[in-house]
């Protein structure tokens, strides 16, 4: 912690690094955000939310006049960015200029005075956020009227009969044995705070992390999930929540990282005729209207919502039975935001099944037939039909036990 | 890859080695003269395919090791395992089948003991191939009883320093070896499959990519290449010399494939271009040794040469390079362009 706060400029005693002086340093420059942290600890041990206002700090301290912020809010949950927020209105009170580069509409809203909207890389407008509304700010995004991708859109949704059946799966210290149902041409949803327990789910469900209890069955018996490989046999996919690290193949071309399941599937000694993989990805290209220069491209240099959209056609092109979405729009545009939840029920319309797991609530709201909330690495509650409102899941995820820590 | 991606891919590779020969050549005229002497082409340009085999081979199974994020250092080790083992058959009569085979099966042994470290128990690459470096030197010793193991069989020396239509059998190892790994990565799915576990192993494995297979499996193409490497060497000496067979060899050809832009962290590899940058290695080996310089500069001048090599090759030079050409390019246009528009479009 004392040493990533002073890096580079480590108070210096006859020449050598005063662990003192750094120690010292580092409690003064934290001093103001209303952490109570022990400075000599490992800065990977405390939680993203922290370590981003470690960032802040640092920062401040190297300039202190125009602060920018690239998606700092990204990868926290509620709390974390109501204490980041905090920081943040602080330092403006005391006279700094703050750049929040964001696309979570809501934070842009609750913390900005002047918001500028860039599209395809042009200045587009710059106002007052009290003279702008949530509804005029996307029409300026996406340049054209946004089509009401959140109304509740499964009215008439038949999901078809129970196809796979889970039953006390688990993993110690990963996620409580549980039961689960899944019927076929369903979108199953997953709620719950980040941390508890989701991924988990998903990870233990598609053999990234072995189970140590339980079965999957489905009409012809047990499944073997003990690795990822094995669930895509059985007619698993997974769409992982961290793309950069779990998803793409960043230096591989768009048309390998769409060919690359099926032809893990298909084992090394079958190739996919270049040809045949061209088109796969073209197809996909067209389908999912992929913005890119070409199917040769580096997946890596493609954008957040186009990297997403080539792991669906990794998956789409395998035509799993149950494909495993976590975090499908996070860290995604709001144009390609739409076009996801737009596949998600297309998937779902030619028989797919989906778990959805997502921490916008509208979003499940919008898309899931039922849907599961998690809690403290348990699956603690579902909801189904008209039971399924943003109010519900909220109230579900802080259980009555736990009300008043969650009324902080 | 089309033939002119591929000619792409490999120029800056083929247009240094074209620049070592040149400058060999300047230090020593008749260094490109090609005869025929009997049975075989003779002159130092086909010296320089021989002698540049086990490096050659070498580099082969390490490019697809570094493809996946690793590295073999133990080759050289296994050169002399393998070495001793065909030795220590041939002298016991079992006959040049069985010594060769046993060979090559120590070689397949050897990847796969690294494989099963790295694939299996997690270990990092570097530490569990140090591990048989260090140890295989002991093993070979233990096989030739600590002398060096003398044989006279003359098939296994035409391994070494015979002739087959006019090339060394060395140099024809390692082009076989190359085309037939070359064919088989790039024919295959294999190929798509290493780069993509080189640059994601996590992303690949959630993707269904048997990623513990693949690393035992390209290991173990390393182990076997080292074998052949070491076939090679004990026949031209017609002796096993567990402490020098193959002795840092294995920095040799991860140099190769370091010349051959293959990165160390993984990813897009090329074979052919890593067999050029180990005859770029031969060329400047010989080219010293004929030149005729003291001996005693020799690794001196091939470090710089390397060092030259790897500088003009490096990518920051290249996005130096690539920005002083554009600068440029925009100063010219800049005549005939208005201001603003330059400006806008930075």
């Amino acid at each position: 912690m004392a040493e990533n706060l002073t890096l580079g400029r480590q108070p210096r005693r006859l020449g050598l690094v005063s662990r003192r002086g750094m120690r010292a340093m580092a409690r003064e420059m934290l001093a103001g955000y209303g952490l109570s942290i022990d400075v000599e600890r490992d800065l990977g041990s405390y939680s993203v939310a922290v370590q981003q206002i470690v960032a802040i700090a640092r920062a401040v301290h190297l300039s202190g006049k125009v602060l920018i912020l690239d998606e700092p809010t990204a990868s926290l949950d509620a709390r974390e960015v109501a204490l980041l927020f905090d920081v943040v209105r602080n330092l403006r009170e005391r006279g700094l200029g703050i750049v929040f580069v964001s696309h979570f509409l809501d934070q842009v809203f609750a913390i900005s005075d002047r918001i500028t909207v860039l599209r395809n890389g042009r200045l587009i407008a710059t106002t007052e956020a009290a003279h702008l509304d949530r509804v005029q700010l996307i029409n300026l995004m996406l340049g054209r009227e946004l089509e009401q991708a959140t109304a509740h859109g499964q009215g008439g949704r038949a999901a078809g009969g129970e196809m796979l059946r889970v039953e006390g799966l688990g993993r110690r210290g990963k996620v409580a044995p549980f039961d689960m149902t899944v019927r076929s041409g369903e979108v199953i949803g997953m709620a719950g705070l980040l941390g508890s327990g989701r991924t988990e789910t998903a990870e233990v469900l598609f053999g990234a992390t072995g189970a140590d209890s339980g079965t999957v069955r489905d009409e012809k018996g047990r499944i073997d999930l003990s690795s990822p490989a094995r669930a895509i046999s059985a007619g698993f996919g997974f769409a992982p929540e961290d793309r950069k690290t779990d998803g793409i193949i960043g230096d591989l071309t768009l048309r390998e990282n769409i060919a690359l399941a099926l032809q893990a599937h298909r084992g090394w000694a079958r190739p996919i005729p270049r040809a045949e993989q061209r088109r796969l990805a073209e197809d996909y290209v067209r389908r999912l209207d992929i913005r890119t220069p070409g199917a040769e491209k580096p997946v890596g240099l493609l954008s957040g919502g186009n990297q997403q959209k080539v792991i669906l056609a990794r998956w789409l092109a395998m035509n799993p039975r149950f494909l495993i979405l976590d975090e499908p729009t996070r860290g995604i545009d709001v144009g390609a935001h739409a076009e996801v939840l737009r596949l998600i029920n297309e998937m779902v319309a030619s028989g797919m099944s989906l778990l959805v797991i997502s921490s916008e609530l509208e979003e499940l709201v919008a898309v899931s037939d039922r849907v599961i909330v998690v809690r403290d690495r348990r699956h603690v509650a579902q909801l189904t039909g008209h039971e399924i409102t943003t109010d519900a899941i909220v109230r579900a995820i802080a259980a009555p036990e736990r009300d008043t820590e969650a009324a902080e | 890859m089309n033939g002119f991606g591929l000619l792409r891919r490999v120029a800056p590779q083929l247009l240094t080695l074209a620049a070592v020969l040149v400058l060999v050549t300047l230090f020593f005229p008749s260094f490109p003269s090609v005869s025929f002497g009997g049975d075989r082409l003779v002159g130092s340009p086909i010296d320089v395919l021989k002698r540049g085999a086990p490096v050659a081979l070498l580099a082969i199974g390490m490019t697809l090791v570094i493809a996946t994020r690793g590295i073999d250092l133990s080759v050289g080790a296994i050169m002399a395992i393998c070495g001793a083992v065909a030795a220590f058959a041939v002298t016991g009569g079992w006959g040049l089948g069985v010594a060769v085979a046993l060979a090559l099966a120590t070689g397949l042994i050897c990847g796969l003991w690294n494989g099963f470290l790295v694939a299996v128990l997690g270990i990092q690459p570097i530490v569990a191939t140090l591990i048989l470096m260090v140890a295989g030197r002991g093993i070979a010793q233990l096989v030739t009883e600590g002398k060096i193991l003398t044989f006279s069989d003359a098939g296994f020396a035409y391994l070494g320093s015979g002739a087959f239509l006019g090339l060394p059998v060395p140099a024809w190892a390692w082009i076989l070896a190359g085309i037939l790994t070359g064919l088989v990565v790039r024919r295959t799915a294999l190929g798509l499959l290493i780069e993509s576990v080189g640059v994601n192993l996590r992303a690949s494995r959630l993707a269904g990519v048997n990623s513990t297979v693949l690393l035992l499996t390209v290991y173990m193409i390393s182990g076997l290449c080292a074998a052949v490497a070491g076939l090679i060497v004990a026949g031209d000496i017609k002796g096993a010399d567990a402490n020098n067979a193959g002795l840092w060899l294995e920095l040799d050809a991860i140099l190769a494939v370091a010349i051959g832009g293959t990165s160390l962290l993984g990813g897009r590899f090329s074979i052919l271009a890593s067999l050029i940058g180990a005859m770029i290695i031969q060329s400047i080996n010989t080219g010293i040794l004929l030149a005729g310089f003291p001996p005693e500069f020799n690794l001196v001048i091939k470090a710089i040469l390397v060092l030259l090599i790897l500088t003009l090759q490096s990518p920051r030079l290249g996005a130096v390079a690539a920005g002083l050409l554009s600068r440029r390019r925009r100063a010219d246009e800049a005549g005939a362009a208005p201001r603003s528009v330059q400006e806008a479009g930075q």
